[in-house]
């Protein structure tokens, strides 16, 4: 029988696959079936900063102020009390899950402020996450940002949380720094518990016929896995706290794939999404039957057996191979001739 | 152990409303000024779970009309229940039938009533007792407050006592002045209140209920042999009812300490002479008897309490033996009658004593005062007690105005003080109505009230705008209980605020300023410069009163702290640092204790972003140090640009400026019209300028569509098309270009024109302009710009483009958008919300057929936009036709309007016989002309004018006996256009009886519905336009049902016009409605999607909330045409099938997306409803459009 628990920030955990951040925790009956499918532990849906102000905004429009000076309305919306903020809402259901769940949980922050985080991470807590992935959503746009400046907020911010929360904090990041390991050590020594590579923006689209920008959700694809293996190869074996993949893991493939790379947990949304929470039992299964195969005996033998502590060339890892790529793509018939 | 003193600071409604609340099981309701909130605090509670005194939750049930929650209510009461209701005037009067009803059967039953006037020659929403006093005959007890303490401990006294006595009670008190009153009162908890209410009695009233368990009938008919002698049966129940009251009045004493008499007497033991009168006015006239007596002076004033039954030993016994001069204020009219009701019946219960030999016969007198809650002051109540002094008072008489046309008012002195109102510390602050002055103010009261063991007071004058508003908050504070029921008076305030600049040049505050008093201005000036920024009016106020002033830029300090535009804590705490009302460190810390409560779990961020506007305020905070050489400056009276226009109107001078500057009251009778007849076009002369922002037109990228004009509500935006040479003397920065159509004549030039102290700032004409700059997206053919730097540049240009002649109609597409938005429009700058969706449908239609139209206009927003003094937007074109309006009542419209059109048809029938009876006269082409014309096009009618003009002619100059008789109809031989405008509170709940019975008749009217999906006028509340899901008052866990389809109802008579339309979705769909609508010679019927601020969405959206509406499907757009052949589909679906899930509508407004919070679980099923719904409906219209479809003639 193959052991395939993993150690994830503290936490045993029966088998590295982690549903992420994702709608499907928003109901409970649901997460109870990606449980049942095999689910390690849960991400919840992350509470997003942008929404609370967005809420913050409409009740301070809508409810609180809505007066015009006219005498024969002071207000147009009822509230009577029974507005529930989003993160009223968020804890309702981490504390639903953690009833409902055996499985650890683990709460997600999505935001850029320091304002009110501090408290919201103390609330989480109380509520019983086991966990707390926070997710620095920030587009680094603003001209007279230096890079150090924006590695320095993250870490200002991972620090405050730290000094009131004591369940373990998960820094979730982008791809988008200039030294990756360097600023993966800072937040370890500012005592982040693991850090998952990487978030996905949602990239803003224009619309041709209005001319104005929209937004559009789009699934991972399982090409996308490329670089969180890169950087978690790059990674693994140099830094203590744990690692998470996640981002275009769609079959078992690139789930050991990103366990050969050094992850200690991988993590799922798109493929939950599309295929329901089956789908996890099915790369569950993959996973065991390839490890079955080739006769490895736990996970923990596998994490990180490709890594660059483990690579007989690891700058295989760090080389641009453009040369290599761009010669070996052959396009289609009728592009260039 | 409760607490017997428990102080709790709140409005004279909520008073009430808490003990009806407390003490009733079915509250039936329909929201009307100002009792709407009564309705609503019993729904808030209702919706937390809030028991009653036996435990359980009473049932809250908003009906079509007043006229069915008293239906409601009398058939809950038949059948055992305890029940209560709140109303106030005209829904009042719709009560009435029931009273008599429900006190025949003498049923135990309070009604809560903000006493309101009447509707006559105009309606007011404001305080008298027009209304209670018709219901005097009902058989109901009235019992009256004449303060907030007062609303809550009569309305729990009233319901007792009509449980022992079983005669229903009107209990009232005065709308506005003690309904919106915020006052701190001892509070009754429960237990006095269980103790109030006799269990025996109610289980009486139960045992009186119909039950099949034991049957019995009610409400028979009676004949002539026993009805009269079954009326005289309720005898002793009223002849009872004055003691069981105040045997009521004594139990409520031994509970709570608090004894009230059926009639309470305050003065000199000896009076001589004597005020009788009840309501607020009493409060004041009681503290202005203790000002007069304390000086000995023998007079005294007679409270009434209860005023039906009517107890004349009770009244005789209260009033002293010594009076020897009485005079009897009423707060009604009773034109025609030689006293008003009151006065008739103390002079009655005199007589009767004196007649008896019971009591000398004292001098009595009758006055009017306070009508529509004009002020009713100390000054007052001395010149009443003054004219009970001479040798010969008016026995009739009227007090508070200037009577110069039947001299029926008396002199009063203005500076006259009391006292107690010298005891009091006063405060006034001047606020925009979105600034959250009002809300501030409120919570300082309850601050104070709650830290302090001073009494507090609060009253506040709203604005008739709903966009730009001014506020005026009037504050008391004392260590005596507060009996002033009038406003902050000239040199009262030691306290004066002015949350925005430019008020202090329009007003002149601070007359209001006592000396050595405070004055706070928030102001972007620099303290060092401020003293030079000041008009001269208030320097001379500064100087002369020695005020000291202190300046903050509000503004810069909530941009600051992350507050955006949110300036009211920061007021708020600017008035608690220097008012001295409370010592600084612990007012601070109540406001902050008060921001917590507000935000509390809604957002602890904006709690702590205020806590640092709060700290931040008080650096920011800067006494100015004020010049001392310079001496007093006189001061002037601030008027607006438009007081000094040439040719301005003797009426618009006279009467229009004054009352929108604040000095309506000193109007004198004389100068205002005898049946309530105004002017149009008066809109024109405020010149408001309340936009931060107004629109620039770049004429390079424009293409000249119109769609901005097309949205705008105020008619702010215009266009012009002219001859070249007209624009020869144009200033040298209004900008024009080559008209881009080919239907001009060569050389026509075009301009789109802002009216730049007229735009709101809205934006929404920026939203609409479809043209991009191809290099910069954001740069449209419209944008906005600061106005300030553009005010007096574009003023001239504004000036400049009216004086363009009207662009000749006839070359005018009147049904392309570019086209149509050449004609004049005849509605422009109202008092509408800013982003305003109604308003546009409204100019529209005046663009199109303003010269003809005849609007009635149901009450609601379009009629407080449309006609509340002192402007209206309605106005002529060059020839001085326009819309004729007029406002009937709430619930009439349809049938107002079918009149009008009934009117005009006979008389153009009288007039075409007279013309053919007298063809020979007239010459038999011009007869013929006239009778044959065909006036359903512009041109045609034109012609029509033409020919009318030429007979008016002929007939000046002719000897025939009938000439003058044909003269004086002769105008209606031009056709008219009748209009029947209003919300959808009207047409689907109170009116919907009239408009169906208007919409089965085939006469040609024309009505518009702006259908906002709730009463919007009176705050949200739910009407049957409300769809599926969405919150409003009265739907706090989302209205369950889905919303009424008046368009297929309407479409059920077949022979109805009938459309739906959504000008931010498809504008030119909309323009070919209202021409086919008004060209049907039958009823047509245009349900207008009008997006409104209570949907909790922003009105620069305005068109994008439309657009989503129809493209999600909950907004079809169709049209059904009466006027196909035989045998073609008259209905023609004209949006494409739903694009986008309704959630995505839904989830972009307020109104829906609040369910989430507050009921999340209902919120998904809603939605899952809604798109079940909006898709069934949509498929339905496609079968509708399809009938016929073998025919190939199909409506799609």
């Amino acid at each position: 029988m193959i052991d395939l628990t993993t150690d994830y920030v503290g936490l045993k955990l029966k088998n590295p696959l982690v549903p992420s951040a994702s709608p499907l925790s928003k109901d409970l009956g649901m997460a109870k079936r990606l449980e049942d499918a095999g689910a390690a532990a849960i991400v919840m849906y992350s509470l997003f900063e942008e929404e609370l102000r967005a809420e913050e905004a409409m009740a301070e429009r809508f409810l609180l102020h809505a007066e015009l000076g006219h005498g024969e309305a002071d207000s147009f919306l009822p509230d009577h009390g029974r507005f529930k903020t989003c993160l009223d809402g968020y804890l309702e259901q981490l504390t639903r899950l953690k009833a409902g769940l055996g499985i650890p949980v683990i709460a997600s922050l999505n935001g850029t402020s320091l304002s009110g985080w501090v408290e919201l991470g103390q609330e989480l807590e109380r509520a019983g996450a086991d966990a707390l992935e926070l997710n620095v959503y920030q587009v680094a746009a603003d001209m007279g940002l230096s890079a150090a400046s924006v590695e320095a907020r993250y870490v200002c911010l991972l620090a405050e949380l730290k000094s009131v929360v004591g369940i373990p904090i998960i820094m979730k990041l982008s791809p988008f720094f200039s030294s990756l390991p360097h600023f993966v050590k800072e937040l370890e020594v500012a005592g982040a518990r693991g850090v998952s590579l990487f978030n996905r923006f949602y990239q803003p689209d224009f619309d041709l016929e209005t001319l104005k920008v929209a937004s559009r959700l789009h699934l991972s694809y399982p090409d996308e896995a490329l670089l969180r293996i890169r950087w978690l190869a790059i990674l693994h074996g140099r830094v203590e706290l744990s690692l998470a993949g996640t981002g275009g893991v769609h079959s078992h493939e690139e789930a050991l794939k990103m366990l050969l790379a050094g992850a200690d947990v991988v993590h799922l949304a798109s493929c939950l999404l599309q295929h329901g929470p089956g789908r996890l039992a099915e790369i569950l299964g993959g996973m065991a039957r390839w490890m079955e195969e080739r006769e490895y005996a736990s996970v923990a033998q596998l994490k990180g057996s490709m890594s660059q502590k483990n690579l007989p060339d690891p700058a295989a890892l760090a080389r641009a191979s453009y040369i290599e790529v761009i010669n070996s793509y052959q396009p289609p018939r009728g592009i260039w001739r | 152990m409760p607490d017997a003193h428990r102080m709790i600071t709140l409005d004279g409604n909520e008073a009430a409303a808490r003990m009806a609340y407390l003490t009733n099981e079915v509250i039936a309701i329909y929201p009307i000024t100002p009792s709407s909130n009564m309705g609503e605090w019993a729904d808030e509670w209702a919706a937390q779970d809030r028991p009653n005194l036996w435990g359980t939750v009473p049932r809250i049930i908003e009906m079509q009309s007043e006229a069915g929650a008293a239906g409601a209510l009398h058939g809950a009461l038949t059948s055992g229940a305890l029940c209560t209701s709140f109303t106030a005037s005209q829904g009042l009067l719709l009560y009435i039938p029931n009273l008599y009803k429900i006190a025949g059967e003498l049923t135990p039953f309070l009604l809560n009533v903000s006493a309101r006037a009447l509707a006559s020659h105009a309606l007011s929403i404001f305080g008298d007792h027009s209304d209670v006093m018709a219901c005097r005959a009902t058989g109901f007890a009235m019992l009256a407050s004449g303060s907030v303490q007062e609303a809550q401990d009569f309305a729990l006294i009233g319901q007792a006592a009509t449980l022992d006595g079983r005669v229903p009670v009107l209990h009232f008190f005065d709308g506005f002045r003690t309904s919106h009153e915020v006052a701190k009162i001892v509070a009754v908890d429960e237990d006095p209140a269980r103790a109030m209410l006799d269990s025996d009695r109610i289980a009486q009233h139960r045992a009186r209920a119909l039950s099949p368990e034991h049957p019995v009938i009610r409400g028979t008919s009676q004949n002539p042999d026993v009805f009269f002698q079954s009326r005289e049966r309720v005898n002793p129940f009223h002849d009872a009812f004055p003691a069981v009251m105040q045997a009521a009045m004594d139990r409520f004493a031994a509970l709570t300490g608090r004894r009230y008499r059926l009639f309470d007497y305050t003065g000199a033991a000896d009076a001589e002479r004597v005020i009788v009168l009840m309501g607020s006015g009493a409060e004041t006239a009681h503290e202005t008897v203790e000002h007069l007596t304390a000086q000995g002076e023998k007079v005294g004033v007679l409270k009434v309490r209860l005023y039906r039954p009517f107890a004349a030993n009770a009244l005789l016994a209260a009033l002293p033996e010594s009076a020897r001069a009485v005079a009897v204020l009423d707060r009604t009219k009773e034109p025609g009658a030689d006293g008003e009701p009151l006065y008739k019946d103390v002079l009655g219960a005199l007589a009767q004593a004196a007649a008896d030999g019971a009591r000398a016969m004292p001098r009595v007198i009758g006055g009017r005062y306070g009508l529509g809650s004009k002020e009713f002051t100390p000054g007052m109540v001395k010149a009443v007690f003054d004219a009970l002094n001479t040798d010969k008072p008016k026995r009739q008489f009227t007090v508070g105005i200037h009577d110069d046309v039947t001299h029926l008012s008396l002199p009063w002195e203005e500076a006259f003080r009391t006292d107690a109102a010298r005891a009091t510390r006063a405060a006034v602050f001047y606020g925009l109505g979105s600034d959250g002055t009002v809300s501030a103010n409120k919570n300082s009261i309850k601050i104070i009230g709650e830290a302090t063991d001073l009494h507090a007071q609060g009253y506040f004058v709203y604005d008739s705008k709903k966009s730009g508003a001014v506020t005026v908050s009037h504050l008391r504070f004392g260590p005596q209980p507060i009996r002033s029921a009038y406003l902050t008076g000239s040199g009262d305030a030691h306290f004066v605020a002015c949350h925005q600049t430019v008020f202090l040049e329009r007003y002149d505050m601070l007359d209001h300023a006592a000396p050595g008093g405070v004055f706070l201005l928030n102001t972007p000036t620099p303290a060092e410069a401020a003293w030079d920024s000041l008009p001269a009016q208030a320097c001379g106020h500064v100087r002369a009163k020695g005020l000291k002033v202190f300046v903050i830029d509000a503004y810069q300090v909530a941009e600051a702290a992350g507050m955006g535009r949110r300036i009211n804590t920061i007021m708020q705490t600017c008035f608690f640092a220097i008012s001295g009302i409370l010592p600084r460190e612990e007012a601070i810390a109540a406001i902050k204790q008060a921001v917590e409560k507000t935000y509390g779990r809604k957002s602890k961020r904006l709690a702590e972003l205020n806590f640092r506007a709060i700290d931040m305020t008080l650096e920011h905070l800067h006494q100015i140090v004020i010049p001392a050489e310079a001496g007093i400056q006189p001061a002037t009276d601030w008027t607006p640009a438009s007081a000094g226009v040439a040719g301005l109107p003797a009426f618009v001078r006279d009467v229009t400026l004054p009352i929108f500057l604040g000095r309506g009251d000193r109007l004198p009778v004389s100068l205002l019209p005898e049946d309530g007849t105004y002017p149009l076009g008066t809109a024109q002369y405020e010149k408001r300028n309340i936009a931060l922002e107004i629109p620039v037109w770049e004429a390079d990228l424009c293409t000249q569509c119109g769609k901005c004009v097309f949205v705008c509500p105020h008619s702010a935006i215009r266009a012009r098309a002219f001859r070249e040479a007209d624009a020869a003397n144009a200033p040298p920065t209004f900008k024009h270009v080559p008209a881009k159509s080919k239907d001009y004549p060569p050389g026509t030039r075009i301009s789109y024109q802002v009216a730049p102290e007229d735009c709101t700032g809205c934006g929404d004409c920026v939203e609409a302009c479809p043209i991009h700059d191809k290099s910069n997206v954001s740069r449209r053919a419209v944008n906005m710009a600061p106005q300030p730097p553009l005010r007096e540049q574009e003023r001239d240009n504004y000036v400049f483009f009216l004086s363009l002649p009207e662009f000749d109609r006839d070359l005018v597409k009147h049904t392309t958008i570019p086209g149509s938005m050449l004609l004049d429009p005849l509605f422009e700058y109202s008092g509408a919300c800013a982003g305003c969706g109604e308003t546009p449908y409204i100019r529209l239609a005046t663009q199109l057929f303003g010269d003809r139209m005849l609007v009635a206009n149901a009450t609601g927003c379009s009629s407080i936009y449309g006609g509340n003094l002192p402007t209206t937007p309605y106005t002529t074109n060059a020839e001085g036709r326009g819309p004729a309006w007029s406002n009937s009542l709430f619930e009439d419209n349809a049938e107002f309007g079918l009149g009008m059109r009934l009117a005009a048809d006979k008389l153009m029938d009288y007039a075409q016989r007279l013309v053919k009876a007298m063809a020979d006269e007239i010459g038999g082409d011009l007869a013929d002309g006239l009778l044959s014309a065909e006036q359903r096009e512009e041109a045609g009618l034109r012609a029509q004018r033409r020919r009318v003009a030429a007979l008016l002619t002929r007939l000046g100059a002719s000897g025939h006996p009938r000439a003058k008789e044909l003269a004086s109809v002769a105008e209606w031989l031009i056709r008219r256009s009748v209009w029947i405008v209003g919300g959808d509170g009207w047409a689907y709940d109170i009116g919907f009886g009239g408009l169906d019975h208007v919409l089965s008749l085939p006469y040609d009217v024309n009505i518009l519905v702006l259908d906002t999906e709730v009463y919007s006028n009176t705050g949200g509340q739910t009407s049957k336009a409300t769809p599926l899901g969405a919150v409003a008052k009265f739907s706090a866990a989302g209205k369950p049902i889905i919303k009424k389809d008046l368009g297929k109802q309407a479409m059920d008579y077949g022979h109805v016009y009938v459309a739906h339309v959504a000008y931010g979705a498809k504008d030119v769909h909309t323009l070919k409605v209202f021409h086919e609508a008004e060209s049907y010679d039958g009823p047509s019927l245009i349900i207008a999607y009008s997006p409104c601020i209570a949907h909790g969405v922003d009105m620069l959206y305005n068109q994008r909330q439309q657009d989503m509406a129809v493209k999600t499907g909950h907004w079809p757009l169709f049209r059904f045409e009466p006027r196909v052949a035989e045998g073609e589909n008259p209905f023609r679906l004209d949006s494409a099938p739903p694009s986008k899930p309704i959630g995505e509508f839904m989830d972009s407004e307020t109104r829906f997306a609040m369910l989430k919070r507050s009921h999340p679980e209902a919120a998904a099923q809603f939605m899952k409803r809604a798109q079940e719904e909006a898709d069934k409906r949509f498929r339905g219209y496609q079968e509708l459009a399809q009938l016929h479809a073998s025919d190939g003639k199909t409506g799609v």
